[in-house]
C-alpha cells in the first residue's frame, strides 16, 4: 500500500432480508462511494449460509464497478499488485433477528436502566429489564426468562462496596431458571456480570458453572458514574463469540473480516456518536425499517439508543396503528376513507409486507403510518435517554426556582443541531420534500435544524469502519468512513426554522432575512399557521431571524438571532405553526391544513385529485 | 426470457409433505422409521422441568443466610410434599420454634447461605407430541423426535390463528364468491373443517366456535374483528398459539376477497376427506405460513408430481395474483417484464409487470404481485 493509504475499502451488512454491500475508494476529491450492490439474506433455509448472501452481493458490486474482487468463494485481501482484490474488508449483521438480550439491575431506575443503557447501545434489542423492584415475584422472573430464551444476559447491580445480597439474590434467580441460550443447545448461555465489585466472588459461585460467566467492571461503580464502555466492549465480543458463531455460515465470515463483525445498530449508533462529537453538535437519528423503529440521539455529549421493536412500517404496521390508534393516523390523510377499508389494507400489508404504493392514496396513508410511528419511537426515546437517576446534585440559591432534577430528558429539540433519517419509508420517499415534511412532523424541531436522509443506508458499514481498530489501518478508515458520511451518504435536504411558542392567529410569528450567495437579499414574514420554503441549496446562508414577541429561537422572547443556515434538496422550511404543534381538531379545517401545506412544500403531486379541498 | 423472483403461496394438487414433530427438549420417541401413524397417535414424549418457587427462608425464620442449611429439614436433592415442614428454627430452650411449610410438592434444589433462599422444583410437566397427519415415519431424529412423510393435497393460506387441527373437510359454500354465512353452520359440522368462500363474519365464526367446528377456510375476515377473538388487537403477524376450538386459515387476506379459483376447485374436489391444518403464521425472517394438508389415498396418488423450482420467479405466462390496492385480489397472467423502472402514479420509480385480468393489460409493480404456484 503505497503511502501506508487504503485505496479501496469493501462493507457489507448482513441484514435480516438484505445483504447490501458497498465499494470505496479514494480517488482525488478523497474516499467517496464507487458502488454498491446487495442480494437476498442467506441464512435461513434452504441455503443457511450467509456467506453466500454476501457473495452474491459483492459479485453484483464486481460487475458494476469491473473490479474483480472475489477469486471463487474468496475474498482477495489485502490487495494484490496486479490491482485485484481490496485492502480491507468488513461487515455488520442483524440477520437472524440480531442480539437479543435480557438486563438485570437491582433498581430498576438505576442500575436496570443502566445495563439496559449498555445493551442498546450496544446494538441489541433489550426482551426484558429484571429487577429486585419490578413488582414481579421470583417464580414470575424465572418463568420470564426461561420463555424469552435471550443470546445473552447483562447482569449489574448496586454500587461498589455496597450491599451483596440483592444482587446475589438476582443470580439465583437467573441459576434457578437455568436459561438456555436462544441458538444452540450445545453451549452455556453467555452472563455477563457489571455489578457491585463486593459480589464478584458470590456471583461466580453461583452462576460460574452453569452458565458462561465474565466478570466486568461495574457500569454504576458509584451513583453519579456511568460506566458503559466495558460492558458494551464485553457484549461486543460475545456478540462475535457465541451468537455469531451459531447462526449459519458466520464462523466463515468471521475469517474473512479485517475488524470484529458488529451488530448493525451498534455500528450506526457509533457513527453517529462520531459525528456528534467531531462537530460538536447534537445529533438525532433515526432508522425505520419494516419491523422496528431504532432511534439514536446524542445530547449534552451523551449517547443514548432506544429500539421500537415493534413500531415499522411492514411487519409491525399493525402495531402502529393499534399503539397511535386509527384517529392518530388518519389526522395526517386529507382524504375521507372509510376507516373499515383501511384497517383491512394496513393489515394486508402486514402480512404481504413487501408491497410498494402504487396509488397516491396508498402512499399518503403509507407516509401518514410513518409520522406516527416515528412519533411514538421519538416518545420512548424521549422518556429513555434522561440524565442519571439517583444521583443527588449540589444546588445553590440560584437553583432554586430550576425545577429541573436527576432523571429528566436530555432530549432538547431547540438544542438540536442535526435530524438524520433512514429506512425505505424516508430514504425511498418518491420526493424529498416527503421526506422532510415527515420528519418535521414526527419529531416537531424547534428553532433551527438540519435535515438529512441516508441516500441508501450505509451508515451501518461506515460505522463499523470507524471502528476498525488495527494500529495500520484504523486513522484512513476513520477518515474514509467521516467522508463518505459527508459526500454520499447523507442527502442534507435543508433546515428548519420554527420558532417556539404560541403564535397569535393571523399575526405574523418571524420576520427573517437570508443573504443567499449568489441571489442577494432575501426578506419573508411568516404568519401564523403558513409553511414557506425558499428554495437554497447546501450552502451557508446568512440568516437574521426576528420571532414575535411571544415566540423564541432559542434566545429570549423576540429576541433576533443572526446567525448561518445551510439549503439543501429542498431548501429553507419556515415552519409556522407554532410549537407545541397540533392539527386542527374540526376535520374540514384539518384537511384545508394538510392541502395548505402539501401544496407549500411541493409535497404531493395534486391532492385535489383525491378529493381534498 | 425475463424472469423476476416473486414470492408465492403453494396450491398443490398432489405433493410429498415432510412434517418435522420434535420435541422442545430431548425425551422418548414411541414410534419406529416406516410405522404408519394417523394424526392422533403420540409420536414422541418428555418431562418439561417444573416450574420454580423461591422462598426466603431466611427472612421467614428470621435468621442468618448462613444458618439456613442448618434448619433444613432434609438435605438439597430431597423431595417435600406441599404442607410438609421444610425448615424449623431450634428456638430458646426448645420452645418458640418457628417453621416453614413447603408450599407446593417439590424437590428442594439449592439452599443460599448468602441470600437466604431456597429454590423448590414443581414435579415435571409431561408434554406429549401427536403426529397431526397421516402418513409414514420417514425418520427417527434420536431422542427428538421423528420426520412424517404422507403424499398430500398442500395449500398455503395467506394468514391464520389458532394452531394445528383437524377434521373432515366440508365446503359449505356453492362457490368462491360466497360468503360464509352464520345459518350454514350446523351442529353437525363440530369436529370438521368447513371451507368458504370470499368471507366469514365475526358473527358465523363465533358461531363456529360455539359449535365446536374444528377449521374453518375462506377468503377473507375483517382485520378489525380480530380483537374481540384474540382479546388484543394484533400489532405483529406472529399467531398460533392462541387457544381457540376453531383454526380461522384466510387463502386471500383481510376483507371480503373470493377465494383463488383453483384452492376452491381443488378444496370442492376432495370434499369429505379427512384434513389436517394449522392457523401458525409468522410473517417475519423464516416466514410460517398457515396450512392445509389432506392426505391422499394411495389409490388417489397419480405421481404426476412436478418438482417445484423454489426461485423460478415468475415469466410471461405466469399466473399471479394482485396483493395490494388498487388491484387487490385480482389474478392475471404476466404478458411482459419490462427492465426498466416505471414510475408510478404516487411517483414511486419501481420494477413492473404487465399483467392482462380480465382481457386488459395493466401495468402493476413487481412487488405488489402473488405467485400463485400450482401444479
Amino acid at each position: 500500500m503505497a503511502g501506508n493509504k487504503l485505496k479501496t475499502i469493501l462493507a457489507t451488512d448482513c441484514g435480516s432480508t438484505t445483504t447490501k454491500a458497498i465499494l470505496i475508494e479514494l480517488t482525488d476529491q478523497g474516499y467517496r462511494l464507487k458502488t454498491r450492490g446487495e442480494a437476498p439474506t442467506t441464512v435461513e433455509a434452504p441455503f443457511e449460509d450467509v456467506t453466500k448472501g454476501v457473495l452474491n452481493a459483492i459479485m453484483e458490486v464486481e460487475e458494476l464497478s469491473g473490479l474483480k474482487i472475489l477469486d471463487g468463494d474468496q475474498i482477495i485481501h489485502p490487495m494484490k499488485d496486479d490491482n485485484t482484490g481490496v485492502d480491507v474488508y468488513v461487515s455488520t449483521s442483524s440477520a437472524g433477528g440480531g442480539l437479543q438480550m435480557m438486563v438485570a439491575g437491582v433498581v430498576k431506575a438505576m442500575t436496570g436502566e443502566s445495563a439496559e443503557r449498555a445493551a442498546l447501545g450496544a446494538g441489541s434489542i433489550v426482551m426484558d429489564v429484571l429487577a429486585s423492584n419490578d413488582g414481579r415475584l421470583p417464580h414470575q422472573k424465572i418463568e420470564r426468562i426461561r420463555q424469552l430464551r435471550p443470546d445473552m444476559i447483562l447482569l449489574s447491580g448496586g454500587i461498589d462496596g455496597g450491599t451483596v445480597s440483592h444482587v446475589v439474590e438476582l443470580a439465583e434467580i437467573l441459576a434457578a431458571a437455568n436459561p438456555k441460550p436462544r441458538l444452540g443447545q450445545n453451549y452455556k448461555l453467555p452472563v455477563i456480570y457489571a455489578g457491585n465489585k463486593k459480589a464478584q466472588d458470590n456471583i461466580a459461585e453461583t452462576l460460574g458453572e452453569i452458565t458462561d460467566l465474565d466478570i466486568i467492571e461495574n457500569i454504576r461503580p458509584v451513583l453519579e458514574v456511568e460506566n458503559l464502555g466495558p460492558a458494551r466492549d464485553k457484549i461486543h465480543d460475545l456478540f462475535m463469540e457465541h451468537v455469531m458463531a451459531q447462526a449459519p455460515g458466520y464462523k466463515k465470515l468471521m475469517t474473512w473480516t479485517d475488524a470484529p463483525i458488529m451488530p448493525t445498530p451498534g455500528a450506526v449508533g457509533s457513527l453517529i456518536e462520531m459525528v456528534a462529537r467531531q462537530e460538536n453538535i447534537s445529533v438525532v437519528g433515526v432508522d425505520i425499517g419494516g419491523a422496528t423503529t431504532d432511534i439514536f440521539s446524542v445530547f449534552q455529549g451523551q449517547f443514548n439508543r432506544t429500539v421500537s421493536a415493534n413500531l415499522g412500517m411492514s411487519y409491525s404496521v399493525c402495531n402502529v396503528l393499534a399503539e397511535a390508534t386509527l384517529e392518530n393516523v388518519l389526522r395526517w390523510v386529507p382524504i375521507d376513507i372509510d376507516e373499515g377499508e383501511l384497517t383491512n389494507r394496513i393489515g394486508n400489508k402486514m402480512i404481504r409486507p413487501t408491497t410498494v404504493p402504487q396509488s397516491l392514496e396508498e402512499l399518503i396513508i403509507e407516509q401518514a403510518i410513518a409520522r406516527e410511528a416515528l412519533r411514538l419511537s421519538f416518545i420512548q426515546h424521549k422518556s429513555f435517554a434522561v440524565s442519571l437517576k439517583g444521583v443527588q446534585s449540589q444546588r445553590t440559591i440560584s437553583d432554586a426556582f430550576d425545577q429541573s432534577g436527576s432523571g429528566e430528558t436530555l432530549v432538547d429539540m431547540m438544542e438540536l443541531d442535526l435530524l438524520v433519517g433512514s429506512g425505505g419509508v424516508l430514504s425511498h420517499a418518491p420526493r424529498r420534500e416527503q421526506a422532510m415534511r415527515m420528519m418535521i412532523d414526527a419529531f416537531v424541531p424547534e428553532g433551527i435544524t438540519q435535515l438529512a436522509v441516508d441516500s441508501i443506508f450505509m451508515m451501518p458499514q461506515l460505522g463499523v469502519m470507524a471502528n476498525i481498530e488495527h494500529a495500520d489501518m484504523a486513522e484512513d478508515a476513520r477518515k474514509a468512513a467521516v467522508e463518505v458520511f459527508e459526500k454520499d451518504c447523507l442527502i442534507r435536504l435543508g433546515t428548519c426554522i420554527a420558532p417556539a411558542g404560541k403564535p397569535k392567529p393571523g399575526s405574523v410569528m418571524l420576520t427573517a432575512e437570508f443573504d443567499i450567495p449568489g441571489e442577494g437579499i432575501k426578506k419573508v414574514e411568516l404568519k401564523t399557521g403558513e409553511i414557506i420554503v425558499i428554495p437554497a441549496s447546501y450552502q451557508p446562508i446568512k440568516a437574521k431571524l426576528t420571532p414575535a414577541k411571544n415566540m423564541t429561537m432559542g434566545k429570549d422572547r423576540g429576541e433576533a438571532l443572526e446567525t448561518e443556515v445551510y439549503g439543501g434538496t429542498v431548501g429553507l422550511i419556515l415552519d409556522g405553526r407554532g410549537r407545541p404543534f397540533e392539527l386542527s381538531t374540526e376535520k374540514s379545517k384539518r384537511i384545508e391544513n394538510l392541502n395548505k401545506w402539501s401544496k407549500a412544500t411541493n409535497e404531493y403531486p395534486d391532492t385535489e385529485l383525491l378529493g381534498g379541498a | 426470457m425475463a424472469h423476476s423472483y416473486t414470492p408465492g403461496l403453494k396450491v398443490l394438487h398432489e405433493t410429498k409433505v415432510r412434517k418435522d414433530r420434535i420435541l422442545p427438549l430431548k425425551g422418548e420417541v414411541i414410534v419406529e422409521a416406516g410405522a404408519s401413524v394417523t394424526p392422533d397417535d403420540i409420536v414422541a414424549r418428555t418431562h418439561l422441568p417444573g416450574n420454580v418457587q423461591m422462598l426466603n427462608v431466611g427472612n421467614i425464620l428470621n435468621i442468618d443466610p448462613t444458618d439456613v442449611e442448618a434448619v433444613m429439614q432434609k438435605p438439597v436433592g430431597s423431595e417435600f410434599t406441599k404442607g410438609e415442614m421444610l425448615a424449623e428454627t431450634k428456638g430458646i430452650f426448645g420452645l418458640f420454634k418457628s417453621k416453614v411449610m413447603a408450599p407446593i410438592n417439590c424437590t428442594l434444589e439449592s439452599i443460599s447461605s448468602i441470600t437466604g433462599q431456597v429454590v423448590l422444583r414443581d414435579a415435571p410437566i409431561p408434554v406429549e407430541i401427536d403426529a397431526y397427519i397421516r402418513g409414514v415415519v420417514a425418520e427417527v431424529v434420536l431422542e427428538e423426535g421423528v420426520i412424517i412423510d404422507t403424499e398430500a393435497v398442500f395449500i398455503q393460506g395467506i394468514f391464520g390463528i389458532g394452531g394445528e387441527s383437524r377434521g373432515e373437510l366440508v365446503v359449505v359454500t356453492d362457490s368462491r364468491e360466497d360468503e360464509l354465512t352464520v345459518d350454514m353452520i350446523k351442529p353437525e359440522h363440530a369436529g370438521k373443517v368447513l371451507v368458504g368462500g370470499s368471507f366469514i363474519s365475526l358473527a358465523a365464526y363465533k358461531k363456529a366456535l360455539s359449535m365446536k367446528v374444528a377449521g374453518v377456510v375462506v377468503g377473507g375476515f375483517n382485520y378489525f374483528d380480530l380483537e374481540e377473538i384474540l382479546g388484543y388487537t394484533l400489532g405483529v403477524a406472529i399467531t398460533g398459539s392462541e387457544d381457540l376450538v376453531t383454526s380461522l386459515v384466510l387463502t386471500e387476506g383481510y376483507g371480503k376477497i373470493r377465494m383463488g379459483s383453483r384452492t376452491f376447485d381443488l378444496l370442492k374436489q376432495h370434499h369429505g376427506k379427512f384434513t389436517s391444518i394449522n392457523g401458525a403464521t409468522q410473517i417475519r425472517a423464516g416466514v410460517i405460513r398457515p396450512e392445509i394438508v389432506i392426505p391422499l389415498n394411495p389409490e388417489d396418488i397419480k405421481g404426476d408430481v412436478h418438482a417445484i423450482q423454489i426461485n423460478e420467479g415468475i415469466q410471461a405466462g405466469s399466473l399471479v395474483r394482485v396483493i395490494r390496492a388498487p388491484y387487490f385480489g385480482r389474478i392475471g397472467i404476466v404478458v411482459s417484464l419490462p427492465p426498466e423502472l416505471q414510475k408510478m402514479e404516487s411517483e414511486t420509480m419501481v420494477r413492473v409487470a404487465e399483467i392482462k385480468i380480465d382481457d386488459q393489460v395493466m401495468v402493476i409493480p413487481r412487488a405488489n404481485l402473488e405467485m400463485v404456484e400450482t401444479d
